[in-house]
């Protein structure tokens, strides 16, 4: 009895079996697998040009996966397959993401930016707008209200009015991650959230991860901040050509060959030795 | 603020154009006598008046980029525009929609059926640009055959007066409704086109419609129109042309103040937030959880729902509908009035539409360079203020100090 229920809570909420990509003859992913479990923040790292930000891609439906499975358990409810869904259906699902080259709306202000994000959870259509009758308003209210108490966690809140294409880089990457928040997701996916960031601005985004987790959150980070991925996650993964080289905690990559090789080259390991 | 180096381009590009304009300004020949005229004057004219432009354009250009180069210094102060301050100051725009008001309500009794005519046509733009701006402005989908849902309504009053005898009052919804319907059936196969792909098949659409009603005799009596079309009707009153023409006047005003009522609400709901998002980054926005195609949709269709609505009422206003009045360059015009007014802006597209349909009329004496002015006012405005006579304006929100907000 003990051992079944275990084995549901253990039941990794994001499963990935033999996902493959081709464009034409390039395999960008093959045969790769990987688990999220709650609660966890999973990295997944490698060279550039390895095929990571393919992966999300395939994982939020912008890309069709050629072959393979993603499954996707949200907590206390049924396995869906993700596979050939679009993106905004994804999302749907509890899966947000960030984009790797900053994609805000930069046309309209920081507020309503993350309003965007609540577009999936609200349903107010073309009469409620006209008319806007009680109901409408309540839903507008509640959207403004959780929109700033998400702003306010990720310390925009005294920008909410200006535009996103004026603020400086560091917010514009929170303000990408409180978008993504809106959505009520519970499996985060941020490609490259250090990208460009200075030491400072780094400390506080660790900080800032490390809160979303506490709320309970999963989180699937790229990232090519070694610091910043050995502090952060309990699991790693590592993908070179497509493939998934190696995995396991921040101490066994790290002293694992094969990651060493695909990151350093081989003489090198050769000199070190 | 002019270098050396502006005033030898500005040489260099007079003498370019007096070279391109040698064989049309200067040389005339006189097929009768058999002689030809050199007027040498002409290239002094051109060469002078080339020379100006040039050192004025340059002059403004590097004003702007001053001014660019000011704001970019102190990062996050954008400038309040001007407009915007006198938008989001009561004690100014209060008395000023007053005055408007009065005008308004005055205008017909104070000016002639003419005058009147005029200010209806203008109106009826008014609608049409705002229509678009939802397609075109808001929701970044660029439509470059906007009239054939104007097209739609028109000849779905005609033709349904012709062959049932329904009046004006049951046509307009009726039109409306056929229009976004037309909204949709385009939309869908353009669903995956974006930019210039976009804009090609739109205008394909556009002709189609157009082509249709003036081929197919049977159902639309082809180029020779439709006539006898009624006017609108009130409670089955007789009404004189002149009376007509006010009451037509009237019923324009509250319709596009209905228009604007409506538009303002949507833009500033989920669902034009959603169209909002879609014109910044169609990706971001559908990874966002937004539905792209239902979004789409109901920009095209609530963008085709207004064109239908003019199209009834310029039916009425004629009395006769033919094919020639919803050629491209209607499209053209619309399209104008939306970017000239400013993409996305309620109070821009109004005033462009005044702008582009106004002064064409009341500058008839210049009406040979009609085409030529309104050419080059698009090309400054396209250089020195490319968001337009007034730019979009976004909804803003206050907060108190801890979470509780005042909206």
């Amino acid at each position: 009895m003990n051992g079944t229920s275990q084995s549901f809570t253990d039941k990794p909420i994001l499963e990935i079996s033999n996902l493959t990509k081709d464009f034409g003859g390039i395999k960008a992913l093959d045969q790769l697998d990987l688990q999220v479990k709650q609660g966890e923040i999973v990295a997944l790292i490698g060279p550039n040009g390895s095929g990571k930000t393919t992966f999300f891609n395939c994982l939020t439906g912008i890309y069709k996966p050629t072959a393979g499975d993603l499954l996707l358990t949200p907590p206390g409810e049924n396995t869906i397959r993700l596979n050939g869904l679009k993106p905004n259906k994804v999302t749907q699902k509890g899966l947000a993401r960030t984009f790797q080259n900053i994609r805000l709306f930069p046309n309209m202000t920081v507020l309503e930016n993350v309003m965007i994000g609540r577009h999936c959870r609200t349903k107010a259509r073309v009469l409620g707008a006209i008319f806007r009758d009680r109901g409408t308003r309540r839903e507008e209210r509640q959207i403004v209200r959780l929109c700033y108490e998400i702003l306010e966690k990720v310390g925009l809140n005294h920008m909410v009015n200006e535009f996103a294409k004026n603020m400086p880089y560091g917010a514009q990457r929170r303000l990408e991650i409180a978008r993504a928040l809106a959505t009520d997701p519970f499996l985060l996916l941020l490609d490259e959230p250090a990208a460009g960031m200075n030491p400072h601005e780094t400390k506080e985004l660790d900080d800032l991860i490390c809160q979303i987790r506490d709320d309970g959150l999963s989180i699937l980070l790229i990232e090519h901040d070694m610091k910043l991925v050995m502090s952060l996650s309990d699991h790693i993964f590592v993908m070179d050509y497509g493939k998934k080289i190696a995995e396991g905690n921040p101490e066994q990559v790290r002293n694992n060959p094969d990651v060493i090789k695909a990151y350093l080259g081989e003489d090198i390991l050769d000199d070190n030795a | 603020m002019i270098s050396l180096k502006d005033i030898r381009s500005a040489f260099l590009f007079s003498l370019w154009f007096i070279f391109l304009t040698f064989p049309l300004m200067v040389i005339k020949v006189n097929p009768i006598d058999k002689t030809v005229i050199w007027r040498w004057h002409n290239m002094l004219y051109i060469g002078v008046a080339t020379f100006l432009l040039y050192i004025i354009s340059r002059f403004f250009l590097q004003q702007k980029k001053a001014r660019q180069e000011k704001i970019r210094q102190d990062q996050l102060k954008e400038r309040i525009k001007w407009s915007h301050k006198i938008l989001n100051e009561p004690k100014i725009y209060v008395p000023l929609l007053l005055v408007i008001a009065v005008c308004a309500l005055s205008f017909p009794f104070i000016f002639s059926t003419y005058q009147t005519n005029i200010m209806i046509t203008a109106l009826m733009y008014v609608m049409l640009g705002l229509g678009l701006n939802i397609v075109v402005g808001v929701a970044g989908l660029l439509d470059l055959g906007y009239v054939a849902f104007y097209a739609v309504g028109a000849y779905s009053y005609a033709l349904l007066h012709l062959h049932f005898g329904i009046g004006f009052w049951t046509a307009l919804p009726i039109g409306a409704l056929l229009a976004a319907t037309f909204g949709i059936i385009l939309g869908f196969p353009v669903l995956r086109l974006r930019g210039d792909y976009l804009a090609i098949v739109t205008l394909g659409f556009g002709e189609i419609i157009r082509l249709i009603l003036e081929n197919w005799n049977d159902f639309s009596q082809g180029p020779s129109g439709i006539s006898n079309i009624p006017r609108p009707g009130f409670f089955g009153m007789e009404m004189s042309l002149n009376t007509a023409i006010i009451y037509l006047y009237f019923l324009m005003i509250g319709l596009v103040l209905f228009t604007i009522f409506v538009v303002n609400r949507l833009q500033n709901s989920r669902i034009g937030r959603a169209w909002f998002a879609l014109r910044e980054d169609e990706i971001a926005c559908q990874a966002m959880g937004i539905d792209k195609t239902k979004t789409k949709l109901t920009a095209f269709a609530l963008g085709a729902t207004w064109a239908g609505m003019v199209g009834v009422i310029f039916a009425a206003k004629t009395t006769f509908v033919n094919p020639a009045s919803f050629t491209f360059l209607e499209s053209a015009m619309i399209l104008c009035i939306v970017v000239l007014g400013g993409m996305g802006s309620i109070i821009g597209v109004i005033l462009g539409a005044f702008v582009l349909i106004l002064l064409p009329e009341y500058l008839r004496a210049f009406s040979d360079f009609r085409m030529l002015v309104f050419g080059g006012v698009l090309v400054v405005m396209m250089v020195f203020r490319p968001q337009g006579i007034i730019s979009n304006i976004r909804h803003t929100y206050k907060f108190q100090k801890k979470t509780e907000e005042s909206l």
